[in-house]
């Protein structure tokens, strides 16, 4: 009795997460302006669309663009302060991270208007870089703390025999450091990218006129005849941010496979 | 003399030093050892010649030049980790191959020398093998090898064997002392095994709280220690406290208490003693031996004994001293009590330390 309330329970949790998860691709191929049961056929105008909105595309390739450099910066910026973390004896060590991790709890609505007043402040025009930086904040740690695992797990000994067997510092880290680095610095791009692109009110403050993705669908939204098409835009999200994500864990366990056979052996 | 040389390193690492003012010589082609109990300095003295550390004082030499400030990848050495530290992303054959891409070579050679250093530390065939594939016993070689392909003019070896099981150690100790004897490189071996040291090294230092207390062959460091901790780590051994009676030039006549008076050789006694300094007699357990028929010695009880095949393990008690004599000889018939004999020539006059 007890094990089937759970059971019901468990599948109503389901049901609430992901059913309007999944009415989001339903309705993008429904053949009608209107969000409503009956669906009327099948279509793929919206789609096509798409496609044809420049003010769209501009959008995307904005929400890309920031995506990208995003994920670049905090990856790099991360994979360094999480080898000084891992590798040396710091003072503050623990006060530092503390710091560095503190935007992760700020609310992206604190962050955004204080951003906005810095840059104010600054009488520095908004624009894509100003998202770039904002996503920094939150990225960064984030990429840290995948990393700092990775680092954990890797025997510092490696480092010193490479330099022993004749390597610089440089070449140490592109013949040791990085290849067994990989998977996590990977796994950091994937999930610092993901997050700036889904990210919605630091771009919304600071993006100005070139608007992100998250800020285009949210202007379209004021008119009802779009919204198909956005549902559309949403579908195509889900779908790549499902397979970033799937890509990303499937990386970070490979990584963690590897460990242990290496650690069993 | 003075292949590598250490003179007056200081290392600390913002607490009380940890290597204090330690000054060694070795010899080209020597097997030194550095033996003392875990957090000595040892590992650290090696790790400063190694260059991972730079000393806070002192500097430190090599086949005539400074390394002192030279980073570790411009040093002569290479080093053999504690963890064998081997490339998990490389195999074998890339892991041995590591060391000689700044040679250049062309890939013919650069097989043949990884193959004849497979062949060395006898791992033919296993240059396709990973990290995960090799037993103990394997990676230990491969990290060997992978050191030894670059020809340092010092191999640096950090308790290579720790990680082993005692029969492969044993074994692993045999092939080592071999390979060292037929490539002459100098080894410096880091190990707290005093079995390991004595059985493999030309000579040791004993290292106890970042000092250097003796250095010497491991008979001159068994038969002759310089102090009570050297004696004490080394094996076993009696210790009983005397007092200088008269020093000359041939001999010492000492008080040993429970010992009677007995008169030493000069050099069983430390240089500098005048009469009334107090020392400390140290005599190892295979050096006492029960009173033969007619001969007087010191008595005592038969405590304890473990039989060993031809020797056995005895503890002795005398009366008016607490700690039992240790013995290793043939357990006497009769048994029970019993008369020691305490040959002067086996007895060393140690500085009673405080």
């Amino acid at each position: 009795m007890k094990s089937r309330g759970l059971i019901v329970y468990a599948a109503f949790y389901l049901a609430f997460l992901y059913v309007p998860v999944l009415l989001l691709p339903l309705f993008s191929f429904n053949d009608s302006q209107f969000i409503a049961f009956p669906l009327s056929g099948f279509t793929t105008r919206w789609y096509a669309g798409l496609a044809a909105d420049a003010a769209m595309l501009q959008a995307l390739a904005n929400s890309l663009k920031v995506g990208a450099a995003t994920a670049l910066l905090s990856t790099l910026l991360g994979l360094t302060a999480a080898r000084a973390v891992t590798r040396y004896r710091l003072r503050a060590r623990g006060a530092a991270l503390g710091f560095i991790a503190l935007p992760l709890f700020i609310p992206d609505i604190v962050l955004g208007i204080s951003l906005l007043l810095l840059l104010a402040a600054l009488e520095l025009p908004l624009s894509l870089a100003g998202v770039v930086l904002g996503h920094m904040l939150v990225c960064i740690p984030l990429s840290m703390t995948v990393l700092i695992a990775r680092f954990e797990g890797f025997d510092r000994n490696l480092e010193e025999a490479s330099a022993d067997l004749g390597e610089d510092g440089w070449m140490t880290f592109w013949r040791i450091t990085f290849p067994l680095m990989l998977p996590g610095i990977l796994s950091s791009l994937l999930l610092t990218f993901i997050t700036s692109f889904d990210e919605f009110l630091v771009a919304y403050f600071l993006s100005g006129g070139s608007a992100t993705l998250p800020v285009y669908i949210w202007g379209q939204l004021r008119f009802p005849e779009r919204l198909p098409m956005v549902l559309a835009l949403g579908a195509i999200i889900l779908a790549v941010s499902v397979a970033l994500v799937v890509l990303a864990e499937t990386l970070r366990n490979m990584g963690v496979k590897a460990d242990r056979r290496r650690v069993g052996a | 003399m003075r292949f590598l040389s250490v003179e007056n390193v200081t290392k600390s690492f913002g607490g009380p030093p940890v290597v204090q003012d330690v000054s060694l010589e070795v010899a080209r082609g020597e097997f030194f050892a550095l033996l003392g109990p875990s957090g000595c300095g040892k590992t650290t003295l090696l790790r400063m010649i190694a260059g991972f550390e730079t000393p806070d004082s002192g500097q430190i030499a090599i086949d005539g030049a400074d390394m002192t400030a030279v980073p570790p990848h411009l040093r002569p050495t290479n080093m053999v980790f504690q963890s064998y530290a081997i490339f998990p992303h490389l195999n074998v054959f890339d892991n041995i191959a590591y060391g000689l891409r700044k040679l250049r070579l062309p890939q013919a050679e650069l097989t043949r020398r990884v193959e004849a250093m497979l062949a060395t530390v006898r791992l033919e065939g296993m240059g396709g093998r990973t990290a995960d594939q090799l037993s103990g016993g394997q990676r230990q070689r491969v990290a060997l090898a992978r050191a030894l392909v670059r020809q340092p003019k010092i191999l640096l070896l950090d308790e290579p064997l720790g990680a082993l099981d005692k029969r492969l150690r044993e074994q692993m100790q045999v092939e080592l002392r071999l390979l060292q004897k037929k490539i002459g490189i100098t080894f410096l071996l880091v190990t707290h095994d005093q079995e390991e040291a004595l059985s493999l090294s030309d000579r040791i230092a004993v290292m106890s709280d970042g000092r250097v207390l003796q250095v010497a062959s491991p008979r001159d460091l068994y038969e002759r220690p310089s102090c009570r901790e050297v004696a004490d780590f080394i094996g076993e051994i009696n210790f009983f406290p005397a007092t200088v009676k008269t020093a000359n030039a041939e001999d010492v006549t000492v008080n040993g208490g429970v010992l009677g008076v007995i008169t030493l050789p000069r050099a069983n006694a430390p240089d500098a003693v005048a009469p009334g300094d107090a020392v400390l007699l140290a005599i190892r357990p295979e050096h006492v031996r029960f009173a033969a028929p007619g001969e007087t010695g010191v008595a005592g009880e038969i405590a304890a004994a473990t039989y060993l095949g031809e020797r056995s393990h005895i503890h002795v008690k005398l009366p008016s001293r607490s700690e039992p004599v240790a013995v290793s000889a043939a357990v006497p018939p009769g048994g029970g009590s019993v008369q020691l004999v305490f040959p002067p020539q086996w007895i060393m006059a140690l500085p009673s330390g405080d």
